[in-house]
């Protein structure tokens, strides 16, 4: 059953992504990230020595900023900073520079839907950029459910406030291993599917979570692609003096 | 004497305690191989439940909820004010969760936890987009006057299953609402009225009503480590292990959330499926507990 959304696009298919690294000469790596008009800036600076106060001096700490584009610091941008925390906390390797803090500072350009999720991928591709060692990246996409019809991606911000529920999902990106496939799996599955985040909002059955988590899953593969192309391409290109 | 090696033979007391803090994962792994937990819990029991309903007398709802050690206090006050331009006939809820330094150790004054406003949010979404109220009936003279609850939910005792146990203090603080009284003055103003029967003004409504619930939201938070799913963490366990899920599903098995903020564990299918699986059996738990409240209050 096809359904009419605005711009034209069909369920599954994702608004035109833009990623460009390195823009802040500052910044110890910075990142912007597009998914149509939704464009987040990303800056990171670390690692820097000590660890606030009540954080664990034997690992790595990661402290997240999240500034709006416009208002205050309320509630929203304090849960978002947290997400993205622990997010990213799970993918960086933290044992690596102990006692050391990585700041990484979000900066909304533009909010016209699916925030978080290109948030969380602008702040993967500065760390990248600032070579904060990680176990794999985090590709991250929101699905929705209408309120009839199937689940689609990446919605606008028009598409969500009409949706009955969405979810934002994070994964780790595709593999390509030298390895004998299924040697990589846990429990059966590919490390690929494992959820390393999920954010929902509304109320929706079990079985349309299920089902945006396969939805979810295609696309992340999708995701992969685009950032593997990204960061190939830009580290022949460049010739930094380092 | 001696430090307690690896495959640690605990004989004393104290070699137990000094090997709880010194290495704590190691601890508690030793007792999961046995599917038990240190305060004897099976996997996938949670802790004893209580709810406590009209704890505070001031406030026209209020719940105490108590899940093992962790205690909060939810009062609502309601109070008369004009609805918004593009809701002429909704009213509001406003919702606050505080974590007070009586809570925990590492809640200092002056400086509010960071756990806080996260928790208040995720509340907020929680219970606004459950539909449990329908702000319609909050309503009183479309586009002149509407009821605001305002929800305040204290934490007295933070031990881990924050969110848990605010939510539960919350739908109850909803199901002991009843809403006051209130008429019509000459100025065209609302009023309380304070006894039965007080002269001229029509009472706008006639007695002091519940409120309707809607399917009422219950969650259970689980902790994954490895190949186990721990329900219900304190917050020794929490800090420890730190992936957690949290899913919120409602009376008619609809998900309202699943929520799960990062962690090193990812989590497949199949740990996403036994979540859900516990968190429905948890929510049948929970509404017997609601239930026996809510009639206790009933027979007095």
């Amino acid at each position: 059953m096809e359904v009419d959304r605005e711009d034209g696009r069909s369920q599954n298919q994702l608004r035109p992504l833009a990623c460009s690294r390195n823009i802040l000469h500052r910044a110890h790596g910075s990142a912007s990230w597009s998914q149509g008009d939704t464009k987040v800036l990303a800056a990171v600076y670390g690692p820097k020595a000590g660890t606030k106060k009540n954080e664990n001096p034997e690992k790595a700490c990661i402290e997240v900023i999240w500034k709006p584009k416009t208002g205050q610091i309320g509630k929203l941008e304090k849960e978002y900073e947290m997400i993205l925390k622990r997010t990213l906390q799970s993918i960086c390797i933290l044992t690596v520079n102990p006692n050391t803090t990585t700041s990484v500072i979000i900066q909304v350009v533009n909010d016209d839907g699916a925030l978080l999720p290109s948030a969380i991928n602008a702040a993967c591709m500065a760390l990248v950029d600032a070579g904060i060692p990680m176990r794999h990246l985090a590709v991250s996409i929101c699905c929705c459910v209408p309120r009839s019809g199937l689940v689609i991606l990446d919605p606008t911000k028009l598409e969500e406030q009409n949706m009955k529920a969405f979810a934002y999902l994070v994964f780790p990106n595709s593999v390509h291993s030298v390895l004998p496939e299924g040697s990589l799996s846990v429990q059966g599955e590919p490390i690929e599917n494992g959820v390393i985040t999920s954010v929902t909002h509304g109320v929706m059955s079990v079985d349309d979570y299920f089902f945006c988590l396969e939805r979810g899953r295609a696309a992340s593969t999708k995701l992969s692609d685009f950032l593997r192309r990204n960061l190939q391409h830009q580290s022949t290109d460049s010739s930094k003096a380092g | 004497m001696g430090l307690p090696n690896a495959s640690g033979d605990l004989s004393t007391e104290v070699e137990v305690d000094a090997f709880r803090r010194l290495f704590p994962l190691r601890f508690f792994e030793k007792h999961l191989l046995e599917s038990i937990r240190p305060d004897a819990r099976p996997l996938g029991r949670a802790r004893d439940t209580t709810i406590a309903l009209g704890a505070v007398a001031s406030a026209n709802g209020s719940a105490l909820a108590k899940i093992g050690s962790t205690t909060m206090l939810a009062a609502i006050k309601m109070e008369v004010m004009a609805p918004s331009m593009e809701t002429p006939d909704e009213g509001c809820i406003a919702i606050d969760f505080h974590m007070p330094p009586i809570c925990s150790p590492i809640v200092r004054p002056g400086r509010p936890a960071e756990a806080a406003p996260v928790v208040a949010k995720q509340l907020s979404d929680t219970i606004l987009s459950s539909g449990m109220i329908n702000l319609k009936e909050l309503s009183l003279v479309s586009g002149k006057a509407a009821w605001m609850a305002y929800l305040d939910i204290y934490c007295l005792d933070a031990d881990g299953a924050l969110f848990d146990a605010a939510l539960l203090a919350a739908v109850a603080a909803f199901s002991h609402l009843e809403i006051p009284v209130v008429s019509l003055n000459d100025d065209g103003k609302i009023v309380l009225s304070e006894e039965q029967g007080l002269s001229e003004r029509e009472p706008v409504n006639k007695e002091k009503r519940k409120v309707n619930l809607g399917s009422i939201p219950f969650s259970l938070t689980c902790i994954l480590h490895k190949n186990y799913i721990l329900t219900d963490p304190t917050a020794e366990e929490e800090s420890i292990m730190e992936t957690s899920v949290t899913v919120v599903l409602d009376s008619s098995s609809q998900l309202v959330s699943l929520y799960k903020p990062g962690g090193a564990v990812l989590a497949y299918t199949s740990a996403i499926q036994d979540c859900i699986a516990l968190t429905r059996q948890r929510v049948k738990e929970l509404q017997k507990i609601l239930e026996e409240a809510i009639s206790g209050m009933e027979v007095d």
